[in-house]
């Protein structure tokens, strides 16, 4: 009726379309997979090919860093192992000096303080000596003045003060 | 009134099947439509061979896009479809489907307007080329009966149920398969093309009415006419992709060893 009238159905081809399709589609594809899509597919394996070696290339690269950075990492912890060591040793051979310094100026102030006292006893014992003439002398004074009269007998008098200041020594060590 | 419009506008209203068939340029053979499946081929053949005339291992612009294609249909339907065995068909399909893009987008490209696909001579080629393959593959295969066997009888199906499956299955695979294939390329974009034209022709008569208020509702017919290409566009790359899919998974399965 209407679709009648038009002359054309829309579901019914036209032949010669169909020929002129056939034949342009089966060119453009003849053409195309002989001239163009080979390489293509080419391409395509070239290119999964170099991404794929460039990631291993890029693995074995970072393997290798890794492998650089535990080495360097081993290398610095034995360094500080080293260092440390050194300082230990610093440290106690510091100690070590000081030890000595300190053993030689006990030792000196010791020997400085032993020549003092012997010095000292050997001062005592002149001053002692010198002091046991000078009171012998003054105590002999003092009894002549306090008996009135002079003992003359030196022989005597020396056997008397002698023997009051060996008594008085004994009774001071006691 | 229709007549006085069309008389008015020179623009025939309401759209008709005849505008589908455009006189002949020169004679049955040299039309609007054999035209422009020639220019496809013709564009589609300086494409390829400029993009790929020194390929590199870092594309260019041009190579990039013609890789991409094929990568799309190499990756995304042969080997979806068919596993790895679908990717020596890949060079095929990237043919078949930039053809069908192509041709498709012809719909909404200025100065030509109207996809060959909407004639339906062009996608019963298509879908007799992808129905003749997936048969022969088939048959070469699993050898003529086996194929048959693999196509028409449903494995652990008790024995009487195959007086209903053969029939059903004979329909689905020999039948039905080719038939849509081709009715679907076709019907988008029988339909796209006669949304535009109602829209776009639409919108013309509309602002050729005596009625001021029928002249700015013209506006949204308009609107509706740009909305309707970018939804062309659409339809356009989702029925190529559909179509190659399609034929990849009649083909993946003629391949396939079980049902």
């Amino acid at each position: 009726m209407y679709l009648a009238a038009e002359g054309h159905n829309p579901i019914l081809p036209i032949w010669q379309e169909m020929v002129i399709g056939s034949i342009s589609f089966i060119l453009l594809v003849i053409v195309l997979l002989k001239f163009v899509m080979p390489r293509m597919e080419a391409m395509y394996q070239a290119r999964v090919d170099a991404i794929e070696g460039g990631l291993k290339r890029a693995e074995a690269a970072q393997a290798e860093a890794n492998q650089l950075l535990e080495q360097y990492r081993a290398q610095l912890a034995e360094v500080r192992t080293e260092a440390a060591k050194i300082r230990d040793d610093a440290r106690s051979d510091a100690e070590g000096i000081r030890q000595d310094i300190l053993a030689k100026a006990r030792e000196e102030s010791d020997r400085i303080i032993a020549a003092g006292k012997e010095q000292l006893a050997a001062e005592r014992a002149t001053i002692v000596r010198e002091l046991r003439t000078e009171v012998g002398t003054l105590a002999v004074d003092l009894a002549s003045k306090i008996v009135g009269e002079s003992l003359a007998d030196e022989a005597r008098r020396k056997g008397t003060v002698d023997r009051f200041l060996s008594g008085l020594e004994s009774a001071g060590a006691r | 009134m229709s007549g006085q419009l069309v008389v008015a506008q020179g623009l025939p209203w309401p759209p008709r099947v005849a505008d589908f068939y455009p006189p002949h340029v020169a004679g049955p053979w040299v039309t609007k439509f054999g035209i422009m499946v020639w220019l496809a081929v013709a564009l589609l053949i300086i494409f390829f061979m400029l993009a790929y005339r020194n390929p590199k291992l870092v594309p260019g612009k041009a190579q990039w896009a013609a890789e991409s294609v094929y990568g799309l249909v190499r990756d995304n339907i042969a080997r979806e479809q068919m596993g790895n065995a679908g990717i020596r068909f890949a060079p095929y399909f990237t043919v078949l489907f930039s053809f069908i893009l192509l041709t498709n987008l012809f719909a909404i490209v200025p100065g030509l307007q109207i996809s060959p696909n909407s004639h339906i001579a062009f996608p019963i080629v298509l879908a007799a080329i992808s129905y003749a393959m997936y048969n022969y593959i088939g048959v070469r295969k699993h050898g003529l009966g086996g194929y048959l066997k693999k196509s028409l009888i449903l494995p652990g199906v008790p024995w009487p149920m195959h007086f209903l499956l053969i029939p059903i299955e004979f329909l689905q695979n020999f039948v039905v398969r080719p038939v849509t294939l081709a009715l679907r390329l076709f019907a988008n974009l029988f339909a796209g093309h006669l949304l535009l034209l109602v829209f776009t022709i639409g919108g013309f008569v509309m602002l050729s009415s005596d009625s001021i208020f029928v002249q700015a509702t013209s506006v949204f017919s308009f609107a509706m006419a740009i909305v309707m290409t970018f939804f062309e566009a659409l339809v356009a790359v989702l029925q190529a992709y559909v179509f190659v899919t399609l034929s990849a998974n009649y083909i993946g399965t003629s391949l396939a060893d079980d049902h």
